[in-house]
């Protein structure tokens, strides 16, 4: 079981045996959640910073979730209450984060890139919730997860990515790890969201929709941020949706087993219609979930292990889910 | 008035397409003779010993940023001459986007003032094409020209109002003055940060097509050939905006055109990790583009290397990649990148002289660029074998900010001379120091 990293800034380049040892953490990590006391000291003393600059309710409350779990203190800073609204450059919000000695901050932030600024800065783990059109890794971390469960495994599967491509972090990250962990990935939309150098990640691309759901195992559907009607990606969303919503007879193309995946929050009877969205192959509620234990997993991983191994202390680590407390809380 | 000899150094005429061991004779201010090494009568000239050194025409560097007046934090007239210096350049033409924009022969006046005090290298000014570059009314260029602009440009911000840019050109030509132009639809462009390509789309940063730039110089290349102006294309990037310009020099129009030292070796691949370092306006391209900028620039196409010298602070720099500045420094490290091109085999070295000297001088009607007799007496002098690792800490200017950094470089400006005064000398201690050759 082997993990390398020191930040979680994105899931390009990270190796597939990396990926796999975080999606098996999770799987282990699960088990805490369905406990009477959802709680086990791995973190405790350990101060995780939410620092979120964009508004998010799921990413953030999971990932808060994810640390209560662990027994970590956590802090939640939105750019609202932050200094940003008083001018204060993200580099020395960073550098003020880090006097107080973090044990990892997790950023969220509309600008590609910001994570690997704030890293340069600090000392602790980055953990990366979703930056500007770049990556929103634990996203994708568990949408792996979902999917792994569902079909018992990622390589040779067929997963359609539909919706606004060109802007979406979410579609990035899981290119990058479905590619690595061997999926075939077809990425679906207009072309004016769906820029032809995809082709070279890898991907497949589709501007149809019922070509590019055919036959596949997975599909995952985009939110689509109204505010692209007004830049001209497309006319407007009444004729987005006639294309590129999913249907029930959408769906029917795919494989009889398929499942439907949404990052959420659910733009209902515009990407996705509530039937499919709220029909037997939805998967929706189980992202939600697995997305607690994945970022305990990274949690875990990034901050309780690191420190482990800085202590040369790794090997008589126990596994996470043989660490019951179920005491103190 | 006192005379010296550069005695023994590889002078390089880039006018004849030479390169060839040679003295050359300076009389107070200005070059009396060149010829071949011990021919010339020095009497008893001080010598400056140029042995193992190439003697070339003081460079000109034809697009800087000198941030004065109105952004002092970022570079003064003072301290970018003195980068200048220390990069073998003794002519600049400086852009005119300070503030108050260099609109009015009253900040072209400053500009000029502040210049003289400097003292070193020869600061010209190029004159606003637009009323405070808003690109909507002419400047008064006439009254600029009074004050001594030898160029017109809105560079930084393309000039949207193709009528205006017509007008530019007419109205310009009146008075022999190129208009220099930076060529980037703003709706193309409009969100962009980089490169529109797989590296953008993998860091999730907005993409500016190279079509953004090519559209532009196909218009403006059809302004030039309806009102006759002249029309320099600043900073070309991309392989088609070359192909653009060598069909308007074919058909004899009066189209000029220069490149970046960035953009003839840096790649869209340098923002990797956003390092805010490598974000300029025109964005580093692809390895095909700096192919065809470097055949542009072997070929004549493009006649002039120029720095786009664009000093920022670091706090400017040290933000998201969205929100930095765009623009890098390139006066101290233009000349050995350059030389790098001749030992790549890119081009031969007068050509590449040329490219830092007669081409950017003809363009703006500079008496800069040639070691003929008469001129004056402006001289790099570089030691080709120089080895030095770029640090930004270490530079004249008080821009940082170098996609060089760390870079190992060979060839460096060891003195420098304008108007026959020695105003940059870095060789060694144990070289001979000026002595009389009797």
């Amino acid at each position: 079981m082997g993990f390398t990293q020191r930040h979680l800034l994105g899931l390009e380049g990270i190796p597939a045996e990396e990926i796999t040892t975080i999606l098996d953490t999770a799987g282990s990590f699960k088990e805490i959640s369905e406990r009477d006391i959802k709680k086990v000291p791995t973190l405790r003393g350990k101060t995780v910073i939410n620092l979120f600059y964009e508004s998010s309710t799921r990413t953030r409350t999971s990932f808060e979730i994810a640390a209560k779990r662990l027994s970590a203190d956590t802090i939640n800073i939105s750019a609202s209450t932050s200094s940003v609204s008083k001018g204060e450059t993200l580099a020395d919000t960073a550098r003020n984060l880090e006097a107080m000695r973090p044990d990892a901050i997790v950023v969220r932030h509309p600008n590609s890139g910001a994570c690997h600024l704030l890293a340069r800065h600090v000392s602790c783990p980055i953990l990366n919730a979703g930056d500007g059109c770049h990556e929103h890794p634990t996203q994708a971390l568990l949408d792996l997860l979902t999917i792994r469960e569902r079909h018992g495994r990622i390589a040779g599967l067929t997963v359609a990515i539909v919706g606004d491509v060109l802007h979406s972090r979410v579609a990035r990250s899981n290119l990058h790890a479905l590619r690595t962990l061997g999926a075939t990935v077809r990425l679906v939309g207009p072309p004016t969201l769906l820029p032809r150098e995809l082709a070279a990640l890898g991907a497949e691309l589709h501007t149809n929709l019922a070509d590019g759901v055919r036959d596949a195992d997975v599909v995952m559907m985009l939110r689509i941020q109204r505010e692209r009607q007004g830049a001209n990606f497309f006319p407007t969303l009444d004729e987005y949706s006639h294309y590129f919503c999913l249907t029930e007879d959408a769906v029917r193309l795919a494989k009889p087993h398929v499942i439907i995946l949404h990052p959420g929050p659910l733009n209902r009877g515009l990407e996705i219609a509530s039937e499919v969205a709220d029909g037997p192959y939805s998967v929706i509620m189980d992202q939600v979930t697995n997305g607690v234990a994945v970022r305990m997993a990274l949690l875990y991983l990034l901050v309780a292990r690191s420190k482990a191994e800085e202590a040369g202390a790794a090997d008589s680590l126990p596994e996470p889910a043989l660490r019951r407390t179920g005491g103190r809380a | 008035m006192s005379r010296l000899l550069l005695s023994g150094g590889t002078v390089v005429d880039p006018l004849a397409g030479r390169a060839a061991a040679g003295d050359v004779l300076i009389d107070g201010e200005r070059i009396v003779a060149t010829g071949a090494p011990g021919t010339l009568a020095a009497g008893d000239a001080e010598v400056l010993d140029a042995r193992g050194l190439l003697v070339l025409p003081g460079l000109v560097d034809m697009h800087v940023h000198l941030r004065e007046p109105g952004f002092e934090y970022k570079e003064t007239i003072q301290t970018g001459v003195a980068a200048a210096l220390a990069g073998g350049f003794t002519s600049l033409a400086c852009m005119a986007n300070t503030e108050p924009v260099n609109d009015s022969a009253a900040v072209t006046q400053y500009i000029l003032d502040r210049a003289r005090i400097a003292q070193g290298a020869r600061v010209y000014a190029i004159g606003a094409l637009s009323q405070g570059m808003k690109g909507e009314r002419l400047a008064e260029i006439g009254e600029m020209r009074r004050a001594g602009i030898v160029a017109v440009s809105d560079d930084g911000r393309p000039v949207m109002d193709a009528a205006l840019m017509r007008r530019a050109l007419e109205y310009a030509s009146m008075f022999r003055l190129p208009v220099i132009v930076h060529e980037e639809d703003r709706h193309l462009a409009e969100g962009g940060a980089m490169n529109e390509g797989v590296t953008a789309l993998r860091l999730g940063l907005g993409g500016i097509p190279a079509a953004a730039e090519e559209v532009m110089i196909a218009r403006d290349v059809a302004l030039a050939r309806v009102t006759g102006g002249r029309l320099h294309v600043a900073h070309v990037s991309t392989r088609g905006a070359v192909a653009l310009v060598r069909q308007a020099k074919a058909e004899g129009l009066p189209v000029t055109a220069e490149a970046t030292p960035h953009h003839l070796f840096l790649t869209e691949e340098a923002v990797e990790g956003y390092g805010t370092n490598a974000k300029m306006a025109p964005p580093l391209r692809t390895r095909e583009d700096v192919a065809a900028l470097r055949a542009a620039l072997a070929d004549g196409t493009i006649d002039a290397i120029a720095t786009d010298h664009a000093p920022h602070h670091t706090d400017e720099k040290d933000v998201e990649f969205d929100h930095a500045a765009n623009g890098v420094v390139g006066l101290e490290t233009a000349l050995p990148l350059a030389l790098r091109l001749v030992a790549e085999g890119v081009l031969d070295l007068p050509t590449l002289v040329a490219r830092l000297t007669t081409g950017p001088a003809r363009i703006l009607g500079l008496p800069a660029g040639t070691l003929a007799p008469g001129v004056a007496a402006d001289v790099t002098l570089v030691d080709p074998e120089r080895r030095w690792r770029v640090e930004a800490r270490a530079f004249r200017s008080k821009g940082r900010n170098t996609p060089f950094e760390g870079w190992d470089m060979m060839g460096r400006a060891v003195a420098v001379l304008v108007g026959g005064r020695l105003v940059h000398d870095e060789r060694p201690a144990t070289a001979p120091a000026l002595r009389s050759a009797s």
